[in-house]
């Protein structure tokens, strides 16, 4: 129960995979590792669902509810009764 | 109407220096503290760096003076190349790719305006590794006939990177190291500085100095001492993590509440020892959570798990403490 982060989601299809090695270069975290066939499901759990990966899969193998882990921007789209909270533009970003 | 002909002209290529000037050091430091967020622009364009010539390198950065900085100021003196600068309306690389105006649309478009298919012999663009949460490379190859090449998470790397194309794992991944870390606190000091005035001032006068220390203190805690000590608090959660933390901050303060006054009734004692108890944890624990998007490894899951986990025991703690404070204040007043 103190651990919020067992899980995400992330999911990867190796049928789909050509090993062209793009979700390898892009992910941040070593979530993906190079393979025979097709690439290797790695490091599940380090997975921050910031979408790279899916991004750049040419063939639709990686699939990611990609988002921003920011409390305070789930917060501000709660109060505000925006959906998606993203961080950007305007001087109340999270991130600049 | 007949013979109207639109001539589109390319806009010109900027020239840039690696070279950082006092004014670049003195907006880094502005932008650092949070001062005019998002007015820290470099103009969306083609810049060229040291005379380059068809053959050379191009790179595409966002247009956030720490970001375009980061790039040139990087590369070394001998380097011929093109910086390519895409609108990301004053944000960053990663922001800007994960809100996606650092995208494939904006990288086409910017390929476009710029005209770079005619300064540049060769179709291979190298991007951050960061940018590649907004851009899609077969996509900008299938549009634009450019290669999207991604090359490391940090321009500090770029020179080491270009004499062979090839980012080690090392250059692949994120870090997040108590430089890092403590780079992101003045500008959450700065937003968080006029509410902790306000309640500091408010409890100095409603409990005495002992409270507006324990707010200023468990606030300092959640924005200071919980990203330096971020890897060494032993549980998972920023909210578990927090609440260690501001529980232990607490400690000495519910022990100077504890022995506080002459009272020879026990209860008041023990309210004023539990009333920083139950106030400083969820208010550390509260900014610790939002430290999660300071990160680089939090996923949107597991935040919103921290969530619905936490923030209803932050609410009852700080519910019940300001409760007893504000008792124990009346009673102060009243000289019972």
């Amino acid at each position: 129960m103190f651990d919020s982060y067992r899980s995400n989601t992330l999911q990867y299809d190796p049928v789909k995979c050509i090993n062209c090695g793009m979700c390898t270069t892009v992910c941040p975290h070593a979530v993906f590792a190079p393979g025979e066939n097709e690439v290797r499901l790695a490091d599940y759990l380090a997975c921050m669902e910031c979408g790279a990966c899916q991004m750049n899969c040419p063939t639709g193998a990686i699939t990611v509810e990609s988002g921003v882990g920011c409390a305070y921007a789930m917060f501000y789209a709660a109060l505000t009764g925006k959906d998606e909270p993203t961080c950007g533009a305007g001087d109340d970003a999270c991130c600049s | 109407m007949s013979g109207t002909i639109f001539t589109f002209t390319t806009p010109p290529v900027h020239p840039t220096t690696n070279h950082l000037t006092l004014s670049d050091h003195w907006d880094h430091l502005r932008a650092r503290v949070g001062i005019n967020r998002s007015g820290h622009l470099v103009e969306p364009g083609l810049y060229s760096l040291g005379n380059p010539t068809p053959d050379s390198p191009v790179f595409v950065t966002a247009n956030y003076t720490l970001s375009f900085d980061a790039v040139r100021s990087s590369l070394d003196d001998w380097m011929k190349c093109y910086i390519l600068v895409l609108d990301t309306k004053g944000i960053n690389v990663w922001c800007a790719a994960g809100k996606g105006t650092f995208g494939t649309g904006e990288l086409v478009n910017r390929i476009h305006i710029t005209g770079l298919a005619d300064k540049v012999n060769h179709r291979v663009l190298i991007l951050p590794q960061l940018g590649a949460t907004g851009v899609s490379a077969h996509e900008v190859k299938k549009l634009s006939g450019f290669r999207v090449e991604y090359g490391p998470v940090r321009a500090a790397d770029l020179s080491a990177y270009l004499k062979t194309h090839k980012a080690t794992p090392e250059m692949r991944r994120v870090q997040f190291n108590v430089i890092e870390r403590l780079v992101l606190f003045p500008v959450e000091l700065v937003k968080v500085l006029p509410y902790l005035l306000v309640i500091s001032i408010i409890l100095y006068f409603a409990s005495g100095p002992l409270a507006a220390a324990g707010a200023a203190a468990a606030m300092l805690a959640g924005i200071f001492l919980f990203p330096i000590l971020l890897p060494f608090i032993p549980t998972k959660d920023f909210s578990s993590k927090g609440f260690l933390l501001g529980g232990l901050i607490a400690l000495p303060f519910a022990l100077a509440a504890y022995r506080y006054g002459i009272e020879p009734a026990p209860c008041i004692h023990i309210s004023r020892a539990i009333t920083p108890m139950l106030l400083m944890p969820p208010v550390t624990a509260f900014i610790s959570l939002n430290f999660t998007g300071s990160t680089t490894f939090t996923s949107v899951t597991g935040v919103r798990k921290e969530i619905s986990t936490y923030t209803r025991v932050m609410a009852w703690m700080f519910a019940s403490g300001t409760a007893t404070l504000i008792i124990l204040a009346i009673l102060r007043i009243t000289g019972w």
